[in-house]
């Protein structure tokens, strides 16, 4: 079980703040995949995926990273800090 | 401590007095403070942050830039929540020996937040609202350093 965040437009596109998700997926673009079926406001949150932006257990990670013992992945647009 | 992620407004010219009597060996002191602009009309700022995250994060920031510029001391303040134009967002103070390196520090926390630690900015105007895009300078300007 993996708990899922979203944050500024994905949280909007997806409408939640986050859901636990029960997968095998063995990296975070298999959970992508997974994600996008989930329903239209998913699927279009993950339409492009060089305007996301992925942390793995609250580091920041790529797409290839293993998803392997990992309890929270949490995906946003950009930061727009300072 | 170091790094302050919070939702109250803070007092700049407080917050710098603060850091400065704190100080030991500083010969150098920089302070920043970033103010939400009413450019176009905008009205206010809603800033979303990730909790579990940020603090670890800034904190990271902080210490990286302590170590590379051998800074005596360092203070980041960032807000979320929403703010007002006119309103402080965050502050960063170094402390160094000398000038170059609390300069320096500075720029390199200013860069580092804006671009990696995980805040989201959506301006509310009078025509509705919208997330700030991220700008391909910001990015770039990590690779300074």
């Amino acid at each position: 079980m993996i708990d899922v965040l979203y944050f500024a437009w994905l949280r909007e596109r997806i409408g939640l703040r986050r859901e636990s998700v029960e997968t095998q997926a063995a990296t975070v673009a298999d959970l992508v995949a997974e994600l996008r079926t989930r329903g239209e406001g998913h699927d279009l949150a993950f339409a492009d995926l060089a305007a996301v932006r992925v942390a793995v257990d609250q580091e920041l990670a790529a797409f290839d990273a293993p998803l392997r013992g990992v309890r929270e992945v949490a995906f946003f647009p950009p930061m727009t800090g300072g | 401590m170091p790094a302050r992620i919070q939702q109250a407004a803070f007092d700049a010219g407080a917050e710098a007095n603060a850091f400065a009597a704190g100080l030991a060996g500083a010969g150098a002191i920089v302070t920043f403070t970033g103010i939400v602009r009413g450019d176009g009309g905008l009205l206010a700022l809603e800033i979303e942050h990730y909790p579990g995250m940020t603090l670890r994060a800034v904190e990271a920031f902080v210490d990286a830039a302590t170590l590379r510029f051998s800074l005596t001391d360092a203070l980041v303040i960032h807000r979320h929540g929403r703010l007002a134009v006119g309103e402080a967002i965050m502050m960063v103070a170094t402390a160094a020996p000398h000038r170059g390196d609390a300069f320096a520090a500075a720029d390199f926390l200013m860069d580092w937040l804006k671009s990696r630690a995980p805040f989201w900015k959506k301006e509310i105007g009078p025509s509705g609202e919208a997330w700030v895009a991220a700008r391909d300078s910001d990015e770039d300007a990590l690779t300074r350093w």
